[in-house]
C-alpha cells in the first residue's frame, strides 16, 4: 500500500512540467488542429470540413513550390555550413590566446537579434550604398538583390552561413577538443596521414556533435523566418518566399485560418519525420 | 629490435626553466638491452611519463639525445623510430573492425593484400583475438580494446621497442593478471624490447627484468627485482618497494659503527666515511627483523594480519619500527627485543646508500 501512495505523489511532483508542456505546447496545437479541420466563420460559427484543407494545401502549387524553396535552401545551406564549420573547427588553435579570441569571434554572429541580422545584411546588400552590392557591382557584377531572384538567393545564403556557421564550428570544436591526445599519438605512432587522422579519429569521435549540428542547422533553416522577411520580404516575386513567410501570410495576411492551420500541422510533421529518420540512422550503429 | 641509450636527458615543459622545480626529468642517463623486459617505476609525477615520450618520439628533450642501435634519433618524429605505444586508456579505431585496426600500421606503410592477411591473423591468434576479428573494435570490452593496441604494436615485425603506459589501469582486477602473464608469455615468443611504465610495484617486478626506479625528475636505481628488494640504493627504493616499505631510522656514526638511539647496530662495513653533518639513517626491511631474547628494546603498538604473515608495528624510543612475522608464530604483547638481520641492514647518507 505504501508503494502505491509514492506513485500518487510522483503525479504532484510532475505537475509543473505537465501544465507547462500543456500551455506552451499541447494546448495551442491542438487549437491549430482544431481550426484545420473545420471552416471558420465571424462570430465563432465553425463548421466540419474533415480533411479538405489538408488536401487542399498538399495540391496546391504555391505550397508545393515554398516547400521546394524550402528544400532546396536548406540543402544548400547544411553542404555549405556543416564543411564549411569543420574546417575552421580543424583549424582553430587549441591552446594559447588565440582560443578565447577565435571562441569569441565565432560566438560573435550568434548573439546579434535575428532581424538585426536582417536589416544589417539588408543595408549591407543595397547595390548603392552597400559595402557588398556597391563592391559586387563595382567588380562587375549584375547585382541587385531586391529586383533579381539570383541575387536574392545569393545574399540570403551567404547571410545565413555568416549567421550560423559559427554554431557549427563551435560544436565542431568542442568535440575536437573532447578527443584525448593519446589518439593522435596513437595514430602517428601507426603512421597515419592526416587525411587518416581527420577519417578515423576526428569524425568518428564528432559524429555525436555532428549530429546535433545537422539537427539544429536543419531545424532552424527549415524554419527560417526572419532574416530573409527584413532582408528579401520574400521577394522579388515569390521566389525567396520560403514555407514559414508562406504561412504568415496565409495565416496573417489573408486570414485563412483553416488551410494556414493545415499548412502548419503538415510543416511540422515534416520537420519531426525527418529530424527523427536523420537521427535514428545516425545513431543506428552506435555502441557504448 | 634495438638498444636504446639515453644521455644526459633533461626535460622540461617550460620554455625557460629557471628552477629545479621546471625541469620533468633533472638529468638521466640509462640503457636498455636489446629485447630486454623493463619497467620504469615510480609515484605519479616522478616524470616516467615524460621519459615514456622521449623514447616514442612525442616529445623532444630540452637537453641530451636518444639512440637506437647507437643511431642518433633524437629529432626523429614517432613513425620514423618505428616503435610501438600501448596507452593508459585504450586507443583503437572506433568505425574499423578488428581486424582493420590491426592491419593499420601496415597498410599505412604501404603493405597490401596476402602479406597484411597473413600478419594480422598470426598476431591475432597471439593475442586471442581471432574470434572478434571481424566485430566492431568499438564493441569490444576494456581489455579486448587494449589487447588491439597491443596488437598493432606487435603487427609491425620490425618494431624497435614496444611501450606500455600504465596499460592496466582500465582493465578489471580479475583481467589485470591474465593480461599481464600474457604480455610476459608474447615477450618471451616475440623478443623485442619492451619498456613498461607504471607506479604499479606488483606489476612492474613481475613484468621486468630490470626495473628503472624513478623519483622526482631522476632515475634512483636500477636493478633486478631482487636487487631493487634486497639492497636499495635509495631510501626512497627501500620505502617504495616492499609492502610494507623498509625501516628508515635516523642514526648516528660512532668509529664506523651505526648507533641507534644509544645502541651499537651491527650493519654491513661501511665503504666510505660520509662528511659530518650529512643525514644518516639505516635501513632494513621488515622482513630482516626478528624478534630475540636480547637486543632492542622495543614495545609493540599494534599487529595487523596481512595473511600469510602479521605486520607487527613497534616503537624503539620514539622510532618506529616495522617487522613482518611469518603466521603462526608468536608475537610478544607488550615489551620485547628485536634483533637486525646485518647483511640486510644497511646505511645511507643523505639517502644514498654507503654500506
Amino acid at each position: 500500500m505504501a508503494a502505491k501512495i509514492k506513485n500518487q505523489k510522483a503525479w504532484f511532483f510532475v505537475m509543473p512540467v505537465v501544465l507547462l508542456v500543456a500551455f506552451n505546447a499541447v494546448i495551442p496545437l491542438m487549437t491549430v488542429v482544431n481550426y484545420s479541420v473545420q471552416e471558420t466563420f465571424g462570430n465563432n460559427l465553425f463548421f466540419w470540413q474533415g480533411i479538405g484543407w489538408f488536401e487542399q494545401v498538399l495540391n496546391s502549387e504555391r505550397f508545393q513550390s515554398s516547400l521546394g524553396r524550402q528544400i532546396v535552401f536548406t540543402s544548400i545551406i547544411l553542404a555549405i555550413e556543416i564543411p564549411l564549420g569543420i574546417a575552421i573547427a580543424l583549424a582553430m588553435p587549441r591552446k594559447g590566446v588565440g582560443v578565447s579570441v577565435c571562441l569569441v569571434l565565432m560566438a560573435l554572429p550568434l548573439l546579434i537579434p535575428w532581424n538585426v541580422v536582417g536589416s544589417m545584411w539588408n543595408i549591407f546588400a543595397l547595390p548603392e550604398i552597400g559595402l557588398l552590392g556597391k563592391a559586387l557591382n563595382s567588380l562587375g557584377f549584375d547585382y541587385n538583390f531586391t529586383r533579381q531572384p539570383l541575387s536574392a538567393w545569393f545574399t540570403v545564403i551567404l547571410m545565413d552561413v555568416w549567421h550560423w556557421t559559427s554554431l557549427v564550428v563551435l560544436l565542431a570544436y568542442a568535440g575536437l577538443c573532447s578527443i584525448p591526445d593519446a589518439y593522435y599519438q596513437a595514430a602517428r605512432i601507426d603512421g597515419a596521414s592526416r587525411w587518416a587522422i581527420f577519417r578515423f579519429i576526428q569524425l568518428p569521435k564528432m559524429k555525436r556533435v555532428l549530429t546535433i549540428a545537422v539537427l539544429l542547422r536543419f531545424m532552424d533553416s527549415f524554419m527560417i523566418y526572419t532574416e530573409p522577411f527584413v532582408l528579401t520580404g520574400g521577394g522579388p516575386g515569390n521566389t525567396t518566399t520560403f514555407l514559414s513567410i508562406d504561412l504568415v501570410k496565409t495565416a496573417l495576411g489573408q486570414f485563412d485560418l483553416g488551410p494556414a492551420a493545415a499548412m502548419s500541422l503538415i510543416y511540422f510533421l515534416i520537420v519531426l519525420l525527418v529530424s527523427w529518420v536523420f537521427y535514428t540512422l545516425m545513431m543506428k550503429d552506435e555502441v557504448e | 629490435m634495438a638498444h636504446i641509450t639515453l644521455q644526459d636527458l633533461k626535460h622540461s615543459y617550460n620554455e625557460r626553466p629557471e628552477d629545479d622545480d621546471d625541469w620533468a626529468l633533472k638529468h638521466l642517463s640509462f640503457e636498455c638491452e636489446d629485447g630486454g623486459a623493463y619497467a620504469l617505476l615510480g609515484p605519479s609525477g616522478c616524470g616516467k611519463t615524460t621519459l615514456l615520450n622521449i623514447i616514442s618520439g612525442l616529445l623532444i628533450p630540452t637537453e641530451g639525445r636518444v639512440l637506437f642501435d647507437g643511431k642518433d634519433v633524437t629529432g626523429l618524429m614517432p613513425d620514423q623510430r618505428n616503435i610501438a605505444q600501448v596507452f593508459q586508456f585504450p586507443v583503437v579505431y572506433d568505425t574499423m573492425s578488428v581486424y582493420d585496426n590491426l592491419a593499420f600500421p601496415l597498410r599505412n606503410r604501404g603493405l597490401a593484400g596476402e602479406a597484411v592477411d597473413q600478419r594480422v591473423r598470426q598476431i591475432a591468434a597471439m593475442i586471442d583475438l581471432t574470434d572478434t576479428l571481424h566485430q566492431r573494435a568499438a564493441g569490444l570490452s576494456a581489455d579486448g580494446k587494449q589487447k588491439i593496441s597491443l596488437g598493432r604494436g606487435l603487427v609491425r615485425a620490425d618494431v624497435n621497442v614496444i611501450m606500455f603506459d600504465e596499460p592496466l589501469t582500465v582493465i578489471d582486477p580479475h583481467l589485470k593478471w591474465q593480461l599481464r602473464s600474457k604480455l610476459k608469455e608474447l615477450h618471451q615468443q616475440v623478443g623485442t624490447t619492451m619498456i613498461y611504465v607504471t607506479h604499479d610495484q606488483t606489476e612492474a617486478l613481475t613484468f621486468a627484468d630490470k626495473v628503472v626506479v624513478m623519483y622526482d625528475g631522476a632515475v634512483v636505481q636500477i636493478g633486478t627485482p631482487v636487487e631493487l628488494f634486497e639492497k636499495p640504493q635509495h631510501t626512497f627504493v627501500g620505502h617504495f618497494i616492499g609492502s610494507p616499505g623498509m625501516n628508515i631510522l635516523s642514526c648516528e656514526l660512532d668509529n664506523g659503527k651505526p648507533v641507534l638511539a644509544g645502541e651499537v647496530i651491527s650493519a654491513n662495513p661501511i665503504k666510505q666515511t660520509p662528511p659530518t653533518g650529512t643525514n644518516l639513517e639505516i635501513g632494513i626491511r621488515p622482513e630482516f627483523i626478528h624478534f630475540a631474547k636480547s637486543g632492542l628494546a622495543v614495545k609493540i603498538v599494534r599487529t595487523s594480519d596481512a595473511g600469510h604473515f602479521s605486520i607487527v608495528e613497534t616503537l624503539h624510543k620514539d622510532q618506529s619500527i616495522k617487522l613482518l612475522v611469518p603466521e603462526g608464530a608468536e608475537i610478544p604483547t607488550e615489551n620485547a627485543f628485536i634483533e637486525f638481520d646485518k647483511a640486510h641492514t644497511q646505511i645511507y647518507a643523505d639517502s644514498q646508500i654507503i654500506t
